[in-house]
């Protein structure tokens, strides 16, 4: 054990600091399998000074680290940095305050993200944000990726529904964001800290806003014959001026894979699936579900059926939430894509995505948020092929320039990491990079926290299997 | 003081203006003058040749401007499409512009339905303090790429940076309208009843607390439900509520988004939480104010010395901003400075530019 080292086994118990091959490997990597990187330790705080007593110990030993919720990042967010310190905060996972008049919780980091819904459930009220991780991500994750989920077009994503944060920067200083209310003076601090992947610091203490829970809901299941048509129906529900609190499209394969893995009922033949979610006021909900009735009807729609119970509306959800781990039957490995376009350009990305699966000869499913235009293309590969994965790449890629090139954004919730940052120059100029660059270096002058992770050109934290696509392409240098 | 005033008509001019001078100071329509007054020696950027939409259509929900556009202009063009700033930023007949709403990060009773301007920003571009000219966000109603930019630039009043153009959310406005008057015998009764309503399943517009005892509440929808909405509210309530119908319900809603009508001195804004209201209402007795958005924004006008009510802001544990009058510094009460907050107002602003409250140093 080198001297850091045992100054580190004097801050945490045996129990609570991992360091043998055997324990490490489950923090090798996140749910992007593809890339790994071997920590030189793991510790597990249990409380706020504990945080801060690791966060000293690698900015005293220039160690960098990775704060690590459940590991469910599917963007190489919590991929360890090699030789770095993982900070694992599944340990700290206590409810601290529950105020249901005020309407708030507090939680610390290693909360489990549908955990809070239910402790709120007994007054009536929830936590809006549902990202289809929520029974196992936690809501450190999900407010360092700023995390959505089916209702943001409505609800917002996470970055709406957190008012306060206790953070410890990356000099071990600690610092409060945000305050109770909803409001604010002064810049929003904690609105740039929400989001920014673990670069910024380690959020202890998270204050959430909780809803009342809706009255009622009317879930709508209408079937097409082309995705085109669904893409249009989306287009003519948000023109009648309604406001869905979740318009969800599910395409043939992803149709197939759902049915094979749940049996939630679809109609199997469907070229497309549209799921409408209305939800409020009893009867402004009855009133709208008649005008979206109208305009679903108008949209050639050969199949619709109403949620007639609790049951029913499950069943229509319990598919689509499955439906990325029900793709893993279709295929032995597959790439989740993030991309978002206008809403006017799903029907052009979506023909054109159909387009780049066939040039590649793999298969594309297609599962999205579609009153955000938030595309999930995923790409089904086997990795066991030589080849297959680079080409599958090379196709998450192209669909990433393409949401770009469409007024589009490279990701909507699963955020850059270490898997998209090579394209953060598709977005954005090196001047606004700059300034991102500035902002994280004045916090961070070492670039401990999380190094390697949304910015290109920062040194890279793993090694991978070969040069990027758009290395390859000759489109970026560097790692 | 002789204070110059540059009106730059475009970002170039911005960047130009910024590297060009020492101390800078934005402004928008002036309609927060605490807020856009110069100190001695600050330069003036007047940000209203900045003008235009830039994108805007009806069916992305997305809409673009520059930030000197007004938002009486902004909300005229969103209108004939049916849709709004759900955010209600006030003063707009006041002259106020997206980027003074934005930079002031100020937002009126409608916030009660869907949030405030952070909920509805999406993209920004500005112009740093060392003179160049930075994106963030995007014009998507979702993204999470890159640092969220936007949301840091709600409530920074010019001192992280001079917006050039602002890319908002929109939503559409309820088709039909009403408003409730409703007194109660006692605060307390009044504060139970804003619990129970924050606590339930109906929907509101706009909830606020006009003290001593009065609620008022606004609900929108289609016109088919609205008859059978408000029976349930006002069975709810449990107490007979007086409606604000017809040209009167829209013309109500315009007055209260004229801050200024609340009354003479100094126009402040304190957020807080429901819980704050009844320690306060004992120590404001007399003060012009009016709570909304369910008691989580309180805007008053105080006549007194502000130190008096700094020291008071203070001792209840609340933070402020001034709107309106003569200060040295807007942000009063409770201090909010930190760590992260020093480091990154220096990452955008290494040379203190922006700095605009020690132009005396
Ligand atoms: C009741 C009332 C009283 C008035 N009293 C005075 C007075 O005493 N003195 C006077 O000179 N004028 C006064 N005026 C006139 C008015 O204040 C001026 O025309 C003016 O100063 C400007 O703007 P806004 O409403 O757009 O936001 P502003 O009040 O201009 O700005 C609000 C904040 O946003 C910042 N900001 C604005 N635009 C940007 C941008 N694009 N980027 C970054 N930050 C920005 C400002 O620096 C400021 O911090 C008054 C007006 C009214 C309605
Ligand atoms: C099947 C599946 C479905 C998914 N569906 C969605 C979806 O619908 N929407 C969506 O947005 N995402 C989704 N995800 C992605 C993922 O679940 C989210 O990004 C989630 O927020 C990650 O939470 P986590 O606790 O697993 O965080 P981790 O993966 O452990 O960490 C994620 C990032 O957060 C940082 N971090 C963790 N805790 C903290 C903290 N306390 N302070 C600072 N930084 C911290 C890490 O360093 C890392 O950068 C899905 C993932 C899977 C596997």
């Amino acid at each position: 054990m080198t001297p850091a080292l045992r100054e580190l086994a004097s801050l945490f118990p045996p129990t609570r600091l991992l360091t043998q091959p055997g324990e490490l490997a489950p923090y090798a990597s996140d749910a992007l399998t593809a890339f790994r990187a071997q920590p030189l330790a793991v510790v597990l705080p249990e409380s706020h000074a504990e945080v801060v007593a690791a966060v000293r110990w690698c900015a005293k030993h220039r160690v960098p680290y990775v704060a690590r919720g459940s590991g469910t990042s599917l963007s190489g967010g919590s991929l360890p940095v090699e030789g770095g310190i993982v900070i694992g905060l599944n340990r700290m996972n206590r409810l601290l305050r529950l105020e249901p008049k005020e309407r708030i919780a507090v939680v610390e980091p290693g909360f489990i993200n549908l955990q809070v819904s239910l402790a709120a459930a007994p007054y009536g009220l929830y936590y809006a944000p549902d990202p289809s991780s929520q029974p196992v991500s936690t809501i450190g994750g999900n407010l360092a990726f700023n995390s959505g989920g089916a209702h943001c077009l409505k609800y917002g994503m996470t970055s709406n529904h957190v008012l306060a944060a206790k953070v410890v920067l990356p000099d071990g200083e600690t610092v409060e964001l945000g305050q109770e209310s909803l409001e604010g003076v002064g810049p929003d601090w904690l609105g740039l800290f929400v989001g920014s992947e673990g670069l910024l610091g380690i959020a202890t203490e998270i204050t959430l806003r909780l809803l009342p829970k809706p009255e009622a809901f009317h879930t709508l299941l209408a079937a097409y014959d082309s995705l085109e048509k669904a893409g249009e129906a989306v287009a003519a529900v948000v023109a009648s001026g309604l406001l869905p609190g979740a318009m969800e499209i599910m395409d043939a394969l992803a149709i197939e894979a759902a049915e094979a893995a749940v049996q939630a009922g679809y109609p199997r033949e469907a070229r497309a699936l549209l799921i409408v979610e209305l939800e409020g006021e009893t009867p402004q909900v009855e009133a709208e579900a008649r005008y979206l009735d109208e305009v679903i009807r108008a949209s050639g729609a050969y199949e619709v059926r109403i949620a007639r119970s609790a049951e029913e509306r499950m069943k229509i959800w319990k598919g689509r939430k499955a439906a990325f781990s029900a793709v893993g039957r279709l295929s032995p490995d597959y790439i989740v894509q993030d991309g978002v376009v206008p809403r006017s350009k799903l029907g052009q990305a979506l023909a054109e995505i159909e387009r780049l699966s066939e040039r590649y000869g793999l298969r594309v499913a297609n599962v999205f948020h579609a009153g955000d235009g938030n595309l999930h293309p995923l790409i089904l590969y086997n990795g066991r092929v030589p080849g297959e994965l680079e080409r599958a790449e090379a196709l998450a890629g192209e669909i990433l320039r393409l949401c770009v090139a469409l007024g589009g954004s490279i990701t909507g919730e699963h955020g850059v990491g270490m898997e998209k940052r090579a394209y953060m120059p598709e977005m954005f100029s090196s001047e606004d990079l700059a300034a991102m660059r500035r902002i994280r270096l004045a916090l961070d002058p070492l670039e401990l926290a999380n190094r390697g992770k949304m910015f290109p050109g920062e040194a890279p934290a793993a090694h991978s299997h070969g040069a990027h696509p758009l290395q390859r392409a000759g489109v970026i240098s560097g790692g | 003081m002789s204070t110059m005033v540059l009106r730059p008509t475009s970002p170039a001019e911005v960047q130009e203006a910024v590297r060009a001078h020492r101390r800078i100071l934005p402004r928008g329509g002036g309609s927060k003058p605490a807020l856009s007054t110069p100190h001695q020696g600050q330069t003036v950027l007047d940000m209203t040749g900045l003008t235009g939409v830039l994108e805007y259509d009806p069916g992305e929900y997305v809409f673009v401007a520059r930030a000197g556009t007004r938002l009486a202009e902004v909300e005229a063009l969103l209108a004939q499409h049916g849709q709004y700033l759900p955010f209600d930023p006030p003063f707009v007949a006041q002259g106020a512009t997206l980027g003074g709403a934005v930079a002031a990060g100020l937002s009126g009773p409608l916030r009660q339905r869907y949030g405030g301007v952070r909920d509805f920003i999406l993209g920004v571009q500005f112009v740093d303090g060392t003179g160049q000219l930075v994106r963030g966000g995007g014009k998507v109603v979702k993204n999470a790429a890159g640092f969220d930019l936007p949301k840091l630039m709600v409530g920074s009043l010019g001192r992280l940076g001079v917006l050039t153009e602002v890319a908002f959310k929109v939503f559409p406005f309820p088709k039909a309208t009403a408003t409730l008057q409703v007194d109660f015998p006692s605060l307390a009764e009044a504060l139970e009843a804003l619990y129970r309503l924050l606590g339930s399943v109906i929907e509101l517009y706009a909830l606020d607390l006009v003290p001593p005892d009065t609620l008022v509440l606004r609900l929108g929808g289609l016109p088919e439900a609205l008859p059978a909405r408000l029976r349930r509210l006002e069975e709810f309530l449990g107490r007979p509520a007086q409606p604000i119908t017809g040209s009167l319900e829209a013309a109500y809603w315009k007055d209260q988004n004229d801050l200024n009508r609340l009354g003479e001195g100094c126009l402040v804004k304190v957020p807080l939480s429901p819980k704050r209201i009844p320690a306060l209402e004992e120590a404001l007795q007399g003060v012009p104010r009016r709570y909304l958005s369910g008691g989580q924004l309180l805007y008053l006008a105080w006549s007194g010395p502000l130190q008096a009510l700094d020291g008071l802001l203070k001792r209840q544990g609340l933070p402020g901003l001034v709107l309106r009058g003569v200060v040295e510094k807007p942000l009063i009460g409770l201090n909010l400075e930190q760590a992260f907050a020093r480091k990154v107002t220096a990452a955008l602003d290494p040379e203190g530019r922006f700095q605009p409250y020690a132009a005396q140093n």
